[in-house]
């Protein structure tokens, strides 16, 4: 991708501050049903004007969900949403006039051109049509669709449809920027140039909410991550603090056998939070070394022998995986003073 | 690396006071519509060659059983098919909307600052301009296979004006139909048997007198069977005056009543 075009330049020379301290997204106490189902329930954030929230979750968890009502697509039973001070049920001109969507699925007319489609939303967007023009030429050029620009999005891939449908949210310059799971579907390079983008944008004052299921990403691009589950917010935080909550170190413990996973997962638990991940334990812990050798004594003497045995880092793997998979039976300590981590169980969802 | 900065809006700057662009909005949709029927040519086909089938095989077939006083039977027909074409053409309307409903691009038009009534203002007007093709084209059909206007130079473009209002107003009940079906096929199979009473028990291919006496009651009054006694009224160079005025009404009455629940309808759907 043609890595050093701009975009276009500001649309004007103001600066991106906040007008009297009003985040640029506010959730507060979404509730959605469907039917029996509760998608979402009772989630509140918030976002500052310029930063990048992520919202992660496992499949169901009800991130699109929160996107769709914060973007005016789906009325929430119960809560209510502002984004750039305007309140999604009441103002929903306003917050459409502001944002830009990339939904999950995307969102583009089969039956135009690139062109065409970025043409189109850039009228309905009320963009002049010589900046629309302009705008579309240099988003096509970013998001590698230069060459594809005037074939129909029919005859597209996957991973370039995609692209196309982040341009198309894009033409209009929108304040704040919704992007559910962009990144899926990407190869590395398209997801690669995507992450520059979404940091440039950032960096020239757009407000991002991201829903994403890949850590990796949420680490390198948020600036606060909410974690969803079962539609509650069981933690939030930066990315080092969720890690910190983990305990300073994991501890990774592998066995060839399901019968030895369970036996140590139950020795284990006296030593930190286990989580199990297939035949892999993880155990969170404050002091690695000693940690270390208190889990040797223990397997020894249970006369476990594992095929692994490492001390690492925390990523946010381990996070995702503590607060929404397989908590051990006694988180017990599990939070080691880490406020920000607020576990399901303990019944303290919500911000 | 990028070297600058892509352009932001700044995070908290005023939204854009927009006014709504109703006008502007719809024909953007339009053009969009008008660029997918151009690009998706055997949808047109398809919407010809039935009419086409009905002109030849009542031209062909059943006209010789059916006695049409005044006249010669096919120019007592093609106003029958004229009405035909555009009633089962206003289906696309349905089928269309419910199309785009269900392909996640609403959720895009749905989330811009655009007026609520240009997916559906612009999808009704691109379908009227496709009538007008559709209507052109049998009206070609109908001179080869011998039809004749009385009185045509007047009569025939305000035969055609009132088959193509018709149309437009039609295009709105199908919206609603569009609107509410969970899928295209659905639309399509729940527009049928709205469909079929309006058009065969109507005076579009016989005589209202040879039905029974329960169905003429329906027959004659049913908005197909006035809009065609009107057009047929307009090409037999007849005088128009009450089935014209009552065409008329029921163009208003229908478009005044269903644009505004399709409308409505859109703004629910989610
Ligand atoms: N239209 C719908 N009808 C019924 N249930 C729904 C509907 N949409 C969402 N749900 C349910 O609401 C819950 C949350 O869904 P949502 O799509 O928000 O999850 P998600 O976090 O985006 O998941 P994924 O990662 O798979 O995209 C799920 O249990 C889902 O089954
Ligand atoms: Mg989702």
């Amino acid at each position: 991708m043609t890595e050093s075009t701009a975009i276009a330049e500001r649309a004007d020379g103001s600066p991106a501050v906040s007008s009297g301290g009003e985040p640029a997204i506010v959730a507060d106490g979404l509730v959605k049903r469907y039917g029996e189902v509760i998608a979402l329930d009772g989630v509140s954030f918030m976002a500052p004007a310029g930063t990048v929230l992520g919202l992660l979750g496992p499949n169901g968890a009800g991130k699109t969900t929160v996107v769709r009502i914060l973007t005016t697509l789906l009325r929430p039973d119960a809560g209510s949403g502002r984004v750039l001070g305007h309140d999604v049920l009441a103002q929903p001109h306003r917050v459409r006039a502001s944002i830009g969507l990339a939904g999950q699925y995307a969102a583009v007319d089969e039956n135009l051109t690139a062109r065409e489609n970025l043409w189109l939303v850039g009228r309905l967007t009320h963009v002049p049509g010589a900046v629309v023009a302009r705008r579309s030429e240099e988003l096509l050029q970013r998001f590698d669709l230069g060459a594809a620009a005037d074939r129909l999005v029919r005859m597209y891939s996957g991973g370039m449809r995609r692209r196309l449908d982040l341009a198309a949210a894009l033409v209009h310059q929108p304040a704040v920027l919704f992007l559910d799971e962009p990144t899926t579907g990407l190869d590395p390079q398209g997801r690669n140039e995507l992450w520059r983008v979404i940091e440039e944008l950032v960096g020239g004052g757009t407000t991002v909410l991201l829903t994403t299921q890949y850590l990796e990403e949420a680490d390198r691009l948020a600036d606060r991550i909410i974690v969803i589950d079962h539609g509650r917010v069981i933690a939030q935080g930066t990315a080092a603090e969720l890690k910190a909550s983990m305990g300073a170190t994991v501890i990774e413990v592998a066995f060839r056998d399901a019968t030895a996973v369970a036996d140590a997962r139950e020795k284990l638990a006296a030593i930190g939070p286990v989580t199990v991940a297939g035949r892999a334990l993880h155990v969170g812990v404050a002091d690695g070394p000693r940690a270390m050798l208190e889990t040797v004594r223990v397997l020894d003497a249970a006369g476990l022998t594992p095929t692994t045995l490492t001390l690492r880092e925390p990523t946010l793997d381990d996070v995702f995986l503590t607060l929404t998979g397989h908590i051990a039976e006694e988180p017990a300590e599990a939070g080691n003073g880490a406020a920000a981590i607020a576990p399901r169980r303990a019944g303290r969802g919500g911000a | 690396m990028a070297t600058r900065a892509i352009a932001a809006r700044p995070a908290i700057a005023e939204a854009p006071a927009q006014r709504a662009q109703p006008v502007g909005d719809a024909l953007a949709i339009t053009w969009r519509n008008l660029l997918t029927i151009r690009r998706t040519p055997r949808l047109l086909v398809f919407a010809t060659i039935q009419p086409v089938m009905f002109v030849l095989m009542f031209r062909y077939v059943f006209g010789g059983a059916i006695s049409t006083p005044g006249t010669s039977y096919v120019n007592y027909l093609m106003p029958g098919i004229f009405v035909q074409t555009v009633v089962f053409g206003a289906l696309t309307t349905g089928i269309g909307l419910s199309e785009d409903l269900h392909k996640g691009l609403i959720d895009r038009f749905r989330s811009l600052p655009m007026a609520r009534s240009a997916v559906l203002v612009g999808r009704s007007l691109a379908d009227l301009v496709r009538n007008v093709f559709v209507v052109l084209l049998m009206c070609v059909v109908g001179f080869i296979v011998g039809w004749r206007v009385d009185h045509g130079w007047l009569g025939l473009p305000a035969a055609l004006l009132l088959v193509l209002a018709f149309s437009y107003a039609l295009s709105w009940v199908f919206a609603i139909v569009g609107l509410s079906a969970p899928d295209a096929e659905t639309a399509q199979a729940m527009s049928f048997p709205l469909l079929a009473p309006l058009i065969f028990a109507s005076s579009a291919f016989v005589p209202v007198k040879t039905m029974p006496d329960w169905l003429q009651a329906f027959a004659n009054h049913q908005p197909v069977s006035v809009v065609v006694n009107a057009t047929r009224d307009l090409t037999l160079g007849r005088s128009a005056g009450s089935d014209l005025l009552q065409a008329v009404a029921w163009i208003v009455a229908i478009v005044a009543v269903c644009a505004p629940l399709a409308v409505a309808r859109y703004r629910r759907v989610s």
